[in-house]
């Protein structure tokens, strides 16, 4: 349906909900989703404003393909100012959430001000409005998505919340839709909990409509199908190992990051790698993953649905555990494991399971724990301090530190800080493992040069969503390039962080560009919504949104010295494999960047550059 | 001469049975033998062999037939792959 033409204006200080046309002269600039909604939030906010105040807005957009029957289409955003960056926040979420939001005939809501008590907002079509959430609060996102569904007796309504998290000020809490897909990054979640907000609940009956060229749009979704059915990725790697595949690839080529970057291979890896989730336990015969699922519209479904083992120790008189649910995906398995030395995969899984039941990111918390053991390793951090002993490599330690985080219970509260303000408290800034106070994900930068560079630069601070080179550098997609080398990781990044802009714009998965080009995406745009979509103007909106996102942080405060790594990286070589020897090239790479971009030395935009993109 | 051979995702099918829990054995291998000698071996369809690594390095697909292992270095091999 393209654009549905509408946004909800949500006042949550006055309690009010109300329909306003979208700027369809935006969407010709913007596209739809991560970068129409971060035109609006720019437009709207002071880049100075506290995260975590009233003045902050929140907003939840979908893309003009969402709800479409374009493959993966089901996508949506939430964009704001990030509580744990201080950073434009974008984080993207898959499930069911995004279509139904469209089928209810809405492109965005814009959460603004805060409620003086707990709300929800509740959608059925054009009708909206905030309830009362007093009896949600203090409820986990399992709990409130089962109590929203029972109380408007609706086992259909899509329910985005937040959990206890959320509610305490974990710093990196997620906003948790269809009980195991997450707008995970950034702290969301945080910013939503900071405005009394507890869920959002939408039943949509609409339907599909407005597309441009309807019979073109179709022609166009069903050949893009093909591409993604004919790759090997798309259509057999994917679906059967998921994207925990790669944790004996990345670890293989001395880039998967071990006991907070002191090492690049782990010795556990294979043990909670996709092939050991695919084979039958000694304990109970069955195998950890009991299938595989997708997201609204997809036909690559690489999402990974496993079982607990009923007899860890972590879930031994807690059934409620022993249920299929989601996970691991491989950057929650590395964060919860090799970042930590922990190879234990169920203890891995109960980690995961806590994380999306009370919403928070799994990356940034397996991340902090790994600090934390290296703070106690040092014996900055003391057994009396974190309340237990916590020795990289200990599953005790992890599971109990998910469980307190979740509850704000004791040491919890405090790696509910992140590893950034963690680190800071205790003296060793250095030791925290991320850029701009946001955690890495599951790749070594001296492994793999290129995300070094494209963390550093991440618009919403370290990420492998924003230009994942990894394509490129580890799985020749779509050219095989050296990861071991800085040569021509300027262009690449740029190109990847161009490219994806779009996609995320879009309402599709950045999945799909395993396969798919922007070649691919085009004739589906081009047909679905108003306008002329052509290559180079689908090009033009990648590079604007990046350069507009890049705007709202230099105005928050950010400058080059941001777009940079932690001095472990620099400084301290690579023990072992591939990378032995190397650090991170990045202060070679960063200028080549900027000049790649077209901004000066000091990370700014020029003005030739800004006259071009029309900003 | 021994060498580590590990296959992982679906090339897992083609590992010996003792070596199903590790994707990885140790292999005798004679000299001058090269990737695409142990591919041929195990009979590992070539469009399957996407991801050849030798001690972690890649070795692109017009070098498997003259990169020639030498004692100790690990070949590791996948099949078309990716993540996130």
């Amino acid at each position: 349906m393209a654009w549905t033409r509408k946004i909800l204006r949500v006042d949550l200080t006055n309690g009010t909900c109300k329909s306003e046309p979208l700027n369809m002269e935006w969407a010709q600039q913007y596209l739809g989703q991560r970068g129409l909604a971060t035109k609006y939030f720019i437009s709207e906010v002071d880049p100075k404003v506290d995260p975590l105040s009233p003045a902050n807005k929140m907003i939840m957009a979908t893309g003009p393909l969402t709800g479409t029957p374009a493959s993966t289409g089901g996508r949506y955003s939430v964009i704001t100012k990030g509580a744990l960056t201080g950073a434009i926040a974008c984080s993207n979420s898959g499930g069911y959430f995004g279509a139904e939001l469209k089928f209810a005939g809405w492109d965005m809501i814009i959460f603004e001000g805060k409620s003086p008590k707990p709300v929800y907002l509740s959608i059925e079509n054009d009708k909206a409005e905030l309830k009362d959430a007093a009896h949600l609060w203090g409820k986990t996102v399992w709990q409130t998505e089962e109590i929203i569904k029972k109380t408007h007796q609706d086992p259909q309504i899509r329910v985005s919340s937040i959990g206890r998290s959320g509610e305490n000020g974990v710093m990196y809490a997620c906003i948790v839709n269809d009980l195991h897909r997450a707008a995970g990054r950034s702290g969301v979640g945080t910013v939503m909990g900071s405005k009394n907000l507890k869920a959002v609940a939408v039943r949509g009956t609409l339907g599909l409509g407005g597309l441009k060229d309807a019979k073109g749009f179709f022609a166009a979704a069903t050949a893009a199908k093909k591409v993604l059915a004919d790759n090997a990725v798309t259509g057999q790697g994917l679906p059967a190992f998921g994207t925990q595949v790669l944790m004996n690839v990345i670890n293989e080529m001395g880039a998967l990051p071990t006991r907070n970057h002191r090492d690049v291979q782990f010795e556990g890896a294979r043990g909670i790698s996709a092939e050991a989730m695919a084979e039958k336990r000694p304990s109970d015969g069955k195998s950890h993953l009991v299938t595989n699922a997708a997201c609204f519209g997809c036909t690559i479904a690489c999402g990974r649905i496993s079982r607990i083992d009923e007899k860890h120790f972590s879930v031994v008189n807690k059934p409620e555990y022993w249920g299929a649910s989601g996970g691991l995906e491989y950057e929650a398995a590395w964060a919860l494991g090799a970042a930590n030395g922990v190879g234990d995969l169920e203890a891995l899984q109960f980690a995961n399971l806590i994380c999306n039941e009370d919403g928070f990111d799994p990356i940034s918390f397996g991340a902090t724990v790994g600090a934390a053991m290296e703070l106690y390793d040092l014996g900055i951090l003391t057994k009396e301090q974190i309340g237990m002993d916590a020795p990289f490599g200990s599953a005790e330690a992890l599971c109990k530190l998910a469980e307190m985080t979740a509850r704000g219970e004791g040491f919890g509260k405090e790696l509910g800080l992140g590893s950034a303000r963690l680190c800071e408290k205790y003296g060793k800034p250095e030791l925290s493992m991320g850029v701009k106070k946001q955690e890495f994900p599951a790749y070594d930068s001296r492994g793999i040069q290129g995300m070094g560079l494209a963390y550093a630069t991440s618009n919403r601070g370290a990420c492998h969503l924003r230009g994942y080179t990894v394509a490129s550098e580890v799985l020749g997609i779509p050219i095989k390039t050296d990861p071991l080398t800085t040569d021509g990781k300027a262009d690449l990044v740029k190109a990847f962080q161009d490219a994806t802009s779009v996609f995320d714009s879009a309402g599709v998965c950045v999945f799909t560009t395993f396969a798919w080009t922007l070649a691919d995406l085009q004739p589906q745009l081009n047909a679905a919504c108003e306008g002329e979509w052509t290559m180079e103007k689908l090009a033009e909106v990648g590079e604007r949104v990046w350069n507009m996102e890049r705007l709202f942080n230099n105005a928050a405060g950010f400058t080059a010295k941001d777009d940079d790594l932690p001095p472990r990286l620099k400084t301290e070589a690579a023990k072992t494999g591939p990378a032995k020897g190397l650090v991170s090239g990045i202060d070679k790479m960063r200028p080549e960047y900027y000049k790649a971009r077209g901004w000066d030395a000091n990370g700014v935009p020029t003005k030739e550059t800004l006259a071009r993109l029309g900003l | 001469m021994q060498v580590i051979f590990k296959l992982y995702a679906t090339l897992q099918d083609y590992l010996p049975a003792e070596a199903k829990k590790t994707n990885s054995f140790p292999l005798e291998v004679g000299p001058g033998t090269t990737a695409q000698h142990v591919i041929e071996q195990f009979q590992l369809p070539q469009k399957l062999c996407h991801l050849v690594l030798i001690d972690g390095r890649f070795v692109p697909p017009a070098e498997r037939a003259t990169r020639v292992l030498k004692e100790g270095e690990t070949l590791a091999i996948w099949p078309p792959v990716a993540g996130g």
